[in-house]
């Protein structure tokens, strides 16, 4: 049980202070951009909800939402199995376990834009690696510029690449903290290599798996450089996800209130769902307490 | 190694394979690059490191990066110790709530704030300094930081905290000297946590500086627009950026291992 102090403000100051500098002023910033019209030159119009109602009623916020949400489930789907999968196929103790960690947090330290230029290059049709393998030893044609398919399974390959290590180090921490009489216990009742899994392993990495799912959640519905760098939202608009799509908006088209009113609206996704994770993994932590 | 661990070394593989070939293109001449496919480089050239470390707009480069990520780590660091030690042990006023807004932080969408970064940052004339930079980055780095301290520090017991007091011990002097020393592997974890996210960040980085302080990414991206396609250099660029990260990550692999488990596992 924690104790009550007010005094703890003074511990939070600095961070408050600081985050607050950086968010509640630009956010301020959106909000009075959204709910205005500019024809630049710095003048402005009162324009009310306008913005949010035209957002919510068009089909190329729908769409480009769309994209997002399957972006996400996509990679959520395949990354969380996987990254268990391989933090169970690991070796627990050895000179191996550093050389897997190092490599395997590799690919989280490359700026996004090298990641984005790194698969660029890795699936060029002629003179890629990937690329190459498909179109001439598999003979199978792949060319992302062109084909919607070929750039979405490119997103979401490099996406299982740069980050499913993530997982991976989170399910991989919670199994090394099980005791080893765990397991012997486990042996002399006779449990199969399932019910391992699904009685020892698995609870035991319930609270870091929400945390994984957490924040791969948020930065996947958050992701801009990379897909920008390596297909910039084409063929066409095909893996235009949100970001991009605002950012398209923002300075490319220069409609600011629309696109603050996008902001919002995309902002307030991001929240409400990580809410609820954030809430599923208090009501977690308060069981073991 | 043994068959179990086929999972792991088929991931590893796959994890290696475009590194691999981003390095290999670094050795490629451009011409080489452009004839066709070559699974090796057929004549190797330093040529595109060459031009790397000889001109200042990219050695330069690196050196921005370097420094706003050393800041915003230290920064991030320093401000999130305190206030990890409050989440996680007092109960004050609003401590539920704060604590999520911190973390609401952590998923703003950076292209939602580029414009408005702009803005700010030029209105207290720090636009296209290396402090602006490390201070944005402090968005997201500070919740993470923060986060994750409030994890390690609830796995020490408070009669830690109860024992030092009764000894005298004052809690400038227990903090400094008694209880940061205790979680030290999660002060590594976050400080490496603040490093890898400021490092590989660029929208921020790049919307907040022009010339003085303008990161590693930032210069790659123009030069791919601007001088052709020259995809050795670009490569050989990549490549660079890949070793900081890498010697960061050698610091800390037992931190890693251990310190995830130290958290809230």
């Amino acid at each position: 049980m924690r104790a009550h102090n007010q005094k703890a403000w003074i511990f939070v100051l600095p961070v408050l202070l600081l985050v607050a500098f950086n968010a509640l002023i630009p956010i301020m910033t959106v909000v009075n951009y959204s709910v205005q019209e500019t024809f630049g030159d710095n003048v402005f119009f009162w324009q009310g909800l306008d913005w949010f109602e035209q957002l919510l009623r068009s089909d190329r916020f729908h769409a480009a939402l769309g994209r997002q949400f399957l972006f996400t489930g996509l990679i959520l789907l395949i990354e969380i199995p996987l990254g268990v999968a391989v933090a169970l196929s690991m070796p627990r103790k050895g000179i191996w376990v550093p050389v897997c960690l190092v490599t395997m947090a590799l690919p989280m330290l490359i700026p996004w834009n090298v990641v984005g230029a790194m698969w660029n290059i890795f699936t060029l049709p002629e003179i890629g690696l990937l690329g190459y393998f498909f179109n001439n030893v598999l003979g199978v044609s792949y060319d992302m510029t062109q084909d919607p398919l070929a750039a979405w399974i490119t997103i979401v390959t490099m996406d299982v690449w740069h980050w499913t290590s993530l997982v991976v180090l989170l399910s991989y921490a919670g199994l090394v903290s099980i005791p080893d009489d765990y397991y012997r216990a486990a042996r002399i009742d006779g449990a199969s290599n399932f019910a391992v899994f699904r009685y020892i392993q698995l609870p035991k990495m319930k609270t870091v798996l929400t945390i994984a799912i957490l924040l791969r959640f948020m930065d996947s519905f958050n992701i801009y450089t990379e897909p920008f760098v390596l297909t910039g939202g084409g063929p066409g608009n095909s893996t235009t996800l949100l970001s991009i799509d605002l950012v398209k908006i923002a300075l490319g088209q220069f409609d600011l209130g629309p696109a603050a009113a996008m902001s919002l609206i995309y902002f307030a996704i991001t929240l409400l769902v990580s809410w609820v994770f954030y809430s599923v993994m208090n009501n977690q932590s308060d069981e073991v307490e | 190694m043994q068959k179990r661990n086929i999972v792991s070394i088929l991931y590893i593989l796959f994890l290696l394979l475009p590194i691999y070939w981003l390095v290999a293109m670094s050795f490629k001449t451009t011409n080489e690059i452009l004839a066709g496919f070559s699974l090796f480089p057929q004549t190797w050239t330093l040529e595109n490191y060459k031009t790397i470390f000889t001109d200042p707009t990219w050695y330069w480069g690196y050196i921005n990066s370097i420094i706003y990520v050393s800041l915003n780590t230290v920064i991030s660091v320093c401000v999130a110790l305190p206030a990890a030690y409050a989440f996680s042990r007092y109960r004050f006023l609003g401590d539920k709530t704060l604590f999520f807004w911190l973390l609401t932080n952590r998923m703003a969408p950076a292209a939602v704030f580029a414009l408005p970064f702009f803005q700010l940052y030029s209105s207290v004339s720090l636009f296209d300094t290396h402090i602006a930079v490390a201070l944005a980055h402090c968005l997201f780095n500070i919740p993470l930081a923060v986060w994750i301290l409030e994890g390690f520090m609830g796995s020490v017991p408070k009669e830690l905290d109860e024992t030092a007091y009764v000894d005298g011990y004052s809690f400038l002097r227990f903090f400094t000297t008694i209880f940061i020393p205790t979680i030290k592997a999660g002060v590594g974890v976050a400080a490496f946590f603040c490093f890898m996210f400021s490092w590989v960040e660029l929208l921020l980085a790049k919307t907040l500086t022009a010339v003085a302080a303008k990161p590693i990414a930032a210069v790659m991206t123009k030069t791919a627009s601007s001088a052709g396609y020259e995809l050795g250099l670009l490569a050989a660029a990549g490549t660079l950026t890949i070793i900081p990260g890498a010697i960061v990550i050698y610091f800390v692999r037992n931190y890693i291992a251990k310190g995830f488990a130290m958290g809230r596992v």
